[in-house]
């Protein structure tokens, strides 16, 4: 990488510093201080490039009688960070960056790590889920403990949900990311990875997400990757597990209690399902809006619909003919905005109205995982096969008894 | 000390506090909380990260990780901006403002456009991990006793948290200070003599406060001096909070490095040498009488050739080499060291450093220092101390030190690099345009003053008070219309009496000035009932009418003194007009602040002359 040190005449006076991109006819530079200043009316008097010194990390050396584990990125917060030459934040991701980060890991286990992505997480797409779930297959196909998956936080649990119906995993494979990113003192990500790494090598064999379960650096949550959601835009412990309790607490030394039933370790034999139906809606219900929205779905060729419905279940009575006519040649899933609890429509009319009008009840799942699932089963089997599929747990991502799991801290 | 012969140059760096209504970078209210207020509490650690080359010590960033947890006290004044968990909100225009004001003042020029950045800090005083500073201005100047004074930058930061406990591997924080903007000015090295550093601070302060939008009182103002001498270094001293030691703080900083140079000297004519052996010596003590060195599981040893008396040597007052020695100890977490130029003493026998001698083979020239307690921390300090003692070979250490009260410092940390900057990405860039570059200056504490002593007479003192923005306002209002002395004496000087008295005069706020004043401009109280009255409103918050009933005579004064004058009549008789006097103290003690005394003497005056007329 080359860099740019210029001099310039502002303000009567001579700056001298590199000077960073910038755009609008004005210039920033870096003076010597560290300081950042902008400059609009200025006149370049001499300018130089010079070449960014390479940074040369140690390699990381195998240890023996560590386990092997594979770490994917896909990008996102944690794996950014920064120049403190240019102050620009980049995102990388070799083991050795990983472990010259957080050389705790290299205490724990021998990590391979690969760069599958670099993308934002709200850049997401279901192609890639099918990537990602593929080479998630691979590496447990070679043998490797456990497998981490770095990820961006926004969408990390519909990502979690999508492997978890297309791959059926002997061994844990943990969906990891941070609310503050990788490059602050006070990042979350290395408490997140270290506790990700002890989960990888656990007696557990689902996907899962692990990260802060409180605002403390003190012990993360284990959530299973169907019934976990992101309820906060920043906080550390913005990822909860909703209608079901989370699997475990893993603290960084290692130490694992283990709360909720789940699958073990071998439990189950590798499968991978790998293809996905791209054209399913997830609609939010709410007062007014008219059946018009399922209808031009319909009509683009959309055959699967999650509704995110009221209450126990409900959208407005004047959808059921719409409803009835769509649901002769699509699945049309009925989930709550209420997220917690279990959608019934047996209770009220309207509810009955829907019923007869061919909607089927998504039971406790979370909108997200009901619309992956939707996607996966129509990606999969046919029609009537997935309608019966559809109130059938498979992978988790439906508990036929509530408690009051909420309380969980 | 004749400074110009030493060379001596001086920096200063005042870090002042914004009184805004909200912290610089979300809005909370910028309000300081009793520890026992808390909420909530939680705790993080926070890690090294690598350097722009990929180095890092790894063993430094274990201790981050292992031995600092940090726990932060949350209040219902604080939010998740202060907790690391909600990103910034852009930056406080209220602070740039005042920013820019004082900018002005200093006569600096200001930047285009600001860009907040990250000033890495790992103590945990952010809980970011970051201090989130931006440069505002440059390159300015101001004039004390006909000399210019450079000040090279001015910048707007927010404020750390406040440390309020630390235990063994943790430290508490309080969160309420953190975030409160500042702005940080930084003067060149232009100072030459500790009385000018002093004026120099005391100049930037004046200014500071003539804003009238600066915080008041202990520790919302800090001073940081850089101090030098040719063939000396570059110290930096941190945490200054009374700028009356100021020139003590410099004057000892120059004594310190001029003997450190002589120590030098001395070493270098007797060829000293510093030996790296860091010797066991525990077998030596082991049956001593000094309680320290029995408890202590390890005990050793360094060897200073020919540093003989010179470990012992006074280099501030109060402090020798061997303190500089014993700080560096401490920052390893020993209790100190002993030296063999304070040896024998603390139970330590003149038999005892004779075999400590012999264990380390030192001669007569030679100094040993030990340090006793867990073995890794006493080898870790030792070899820290061998370093800083081959430095004396070489002179002064560039380091941080703190300023102790006595105006000595002790050694705190090594300078740090190139402080470690990048950008606050979360906080976009302001550009400063002509609206806020035309906000108004303010006028000076002092010119005001100078004012008040043409226009009103007071005296230089009072005239600095009354000029001083928390009471000007008031003082301009009133002055016409009551006599300045008296607005003075009930803005400043009967509140600074009660407050002696145990009142609460904190509770007296502006309006409550303004009813005072005003009941004197319009008659309704004599100006002596000020006092009564601002005793009322510090208590509560009564109106007008209720001040003047509690105040009006419960008798009427002419029927008072006429019982008076005949109650006492045998004393008037008998002395005559010299019963004025104690009949006076009895008089005033009924109507004092309530009707003017000289109305009430010149009527009790008038009512035993005509008693001793009847008589």
């Amino acid at each position: 990488m080359r860099g740019k040190r210029v001099r310039i005449r502002a303000k009567g006076r001579i700056f001298e510093g590199i000077a960073l991109p910038s755009e609008d006819g004005k210039i920033v530079l870096k003076l010597d201080n560290g300081y950042n200043v902008g400059f609009y009316d200025y006149e370049i008097i001499e300018e130089e490039e010079f070449e960014v010194p390479e940074v040369k990390l140690p390699a990381v050396k195998e240890r023996e009688g560590l386990k092997n584990v594979k770490v994917i990125s896909t990008g996102g917060t944690i794996a950014s960070k920064v120049d403190y030459k240019t102050g620009a934040v980049t995102s990388q991701f070799t083991a050795e960056e990983i472990v010259s980060d957080i050389p705790e890991l290299a205490e724990i286990c021998n990590i391979s790590a690969e760069l599958l992505y670099n993308i934002l997480s709200e850049n997401m797409r279901p192609e890639y889920w099918i990537t990602l779930a593929r080479r998630v297959y691979e590496a447990i196909k070679e043998g490797y403990e456990g497998v981490v998956v770095t990820h961006g936080t926004d969408t990390m649990h519909y990502s979690a949900s999508a492997l978890a119906f297309m791959l059926r995993t002997p061994v844990p494979v943990v969906f990891v990311g941070a609310q503050r990113s990788s490059d602050r003192p006070s990042s979350d990500a290395a408490i997140n990875m270290i506790c990700s790494a002890h989960t990888a090598l656990s007696d557990l064999g689902e996907v899962a997400v692990v990260m802060h379960a409180t605002t403390s650096d003190d012990y993360c949550h284990i959530h299973r990757g169907v019934k976990v959601r992101k309820n906060h835009t920043s906080r550390r412990d913005a990822f909860e597990s909703v209608n079901y309790p989370p699997l475990g607490r893993v603290w960084s030394d290692g130490r694992i209690e283990w709360i909720a039933e789940r699958f073990r370790r071998g439990e189950r034999e590798l499968q991978l399902f790998d293809s996905l139906e791209e054209k399913v809606a997830l609609i939010k219900y709410f007062p007014g809006l008219t059946p018009e929205i399922l209808e031009f779905f319909h009509d683009r060729g959309y055959r699967g619909f999650v509704i995110e419905g009221t209450g126990l279940g409900h959208v407005s009575t004047d959808w059921v003919d719409t409803v009835k006519r769509v649901a002769e040649d699509s699945l049309i899933v009925m989930t709550s905005q209420c997220l917690w609890g279990r959608v019934c429509d047996r209770v009220y009319d309207t509810g009955r109205y829907l019923l007869k009008a061919g909607v089927i009840e998504g039971e406790d799942m979370l909108p997200e995982t009901a619309l992956i699932k939707v996607m996966w089963l129509l990606g999969n089997f046919e029609l009537e096969e997935a309608r019966e599929l559809v109130k059938k747990n498979l992978v988790g991502e439906i508990n036929y008894r509530s408690g009051y799991e909420e309380e969980f801290e | 000390m004749n400074y110009a012969d030493l060379g001596l140059k001086v920096g200063i760096e005042i870090h002042q506090q914004l009184d805004t209504k909200h912290k610089l970078f979300c809005r909370c209210p910028t309000e300081l909380r009793e520890v026992e207020d808390s909420n909530f509490e939680f705790f993080r650690y926070l890690r090294l990260k690598r350097s722009e080359l990929g180095t890092e010590d790894r063993a430094a960033k274990e201790e981050v990780m292992r031995s600092r947890r940090f726990t932060y006290k949350f209040y219902d004044t604080t939010c998740l901006v202060e907790a690391d968990e909600e990103p910034p909100t852009e930056i406080n225009r209220e602070a740039l403002i005042i920013g820019i004001q004082i900018a002005k003042m200093l006569n600096m020029e200001l930047v285009d456009e600001l860009h907040v950045m990250r000033k890495i800090v790992i103590d945990g005083s952010n809980t970011t991990g970051f201090q989130r500073t931006a440069l505002l201005a440059f390159d300015g100047y101001l004039e004390v006793d006909g000399r210019r004074i450079g000040v090279a930058t001015l910048c707007i930061e927010e404020e750390a948290a406040k440390k309020v406990e630390e235990r063994r591997g943790e430290v508490v924080y309080s969160l309420d200070r953190l975030g409160i903007p500042l702005v940080e000015i930084g003067t060149e090295p232009d100072i030459n003599s500790p009385e000018m550093a002093k004026k120099v601070a005391k100049k930037l302060g004046m200014i500071l406060r003539s804003t009238g939008k600066v915080k008041r009182g202990l520790g919302t103002i800090r001073q940081d001096v850089n101090i030098s001498i040719e063939q000396g270094a570059r110290v930096e001293i941190k945490g200054v909070q009374d700028v009356d030691i100021l020139d003590k703080i410099v004057e000892y900083e120059v004594v310190r490095q001029v003997n450190l140079l002589r120590i030098r000297d001395e070493l270098r004519k007797r060829n000293a040498r510093v030996c790296e052996e860091i010797f066991d010596v525990k077998d030596v003590f082991a049956s001593t009488k000094s309680k320290i060195l029995r408890k202590a599981k390890a005990i050793m040893a360094v060897k200073l050739e020919g540093f003989s008396g010179l470990v012992g040597m006074e280099i501030q007052p109060g402090r020798r080499l061997g303190t500089e020695f014993a700080d560096i100890a401490k920052t390893f977490g020993l209790g100190g060291i002993f030296h063999t130029d304070e040896l024998p003493a603390y139970g330590i026998s003149e038999q005892e450093v004779e075999e400590l001698r012999k264990a380390v083979n030192a001669g007569e020239g030679d100094a040993v220092i030990i340090a006793a307690g867990d073995e890794q921390r006493v080898r870790n300090a030792l070899a820290r101390i061998v370093e800083r003692a081959k430095f004396c070979l070489v002179g002064v250490p560039e380091e941080t030190r703190k300023a102790n009260d006595d105006g000595t410092t002790s050694y705190l940390r090594p300078l740090p690099g190139a402080a470690r900057m990048y950008p606050e990405t979360d906080v976009p860039p302001v550009v400063i345009d002509e609206e806020m570059r035309g906000v108004e200056v303010p006028e000076l504490i002092e010119e005001r003053a100078e004012r008040y002593m043409r226009s009103y007479g007071l005296s230089e003192d009072l005239a600095m008070i009354m000029a001083d923005p928390r009471y000007s306002g008031i003082f301009e209002e009133f002055a016409g219309s009551v006599e300045a002395s008296v607005v003075a004496r009930v803005l400043h000087i009967i509140p600074s009496q009660l407050r002696k008295e145990g009142y609460d005069v904190d509770r007296l706020g502006e309006e409550d000035f303004r009813l005072t004043l005003s009941m004197i401009r319009d008659g309704k109280i004599a100006k002596e009932g000020a006092e009564e009255v601002l005793k009322i409103l510090s208590r509560e918050k009564v109106g007008e009418e209720e001040i003047l009933a509690r105040l009006s005579p419960s008798k009427d004064l002419d029927g008072f003194i006429a019982d008076l004058v005949k109650e006492k009549s045998d004393l008037i008789a008998e002395r005559g007009e010299n019963a004025f006097k104690p009949l006076m103290g009895l008089v005033m003690k009924e109507f004092r602040g309530k009707v003017d005394g000289k109305v009430i003497a010149e009527k009790l005056r008038e009512a035993i002359k005509r008693e001793l007329e009847n008589i």
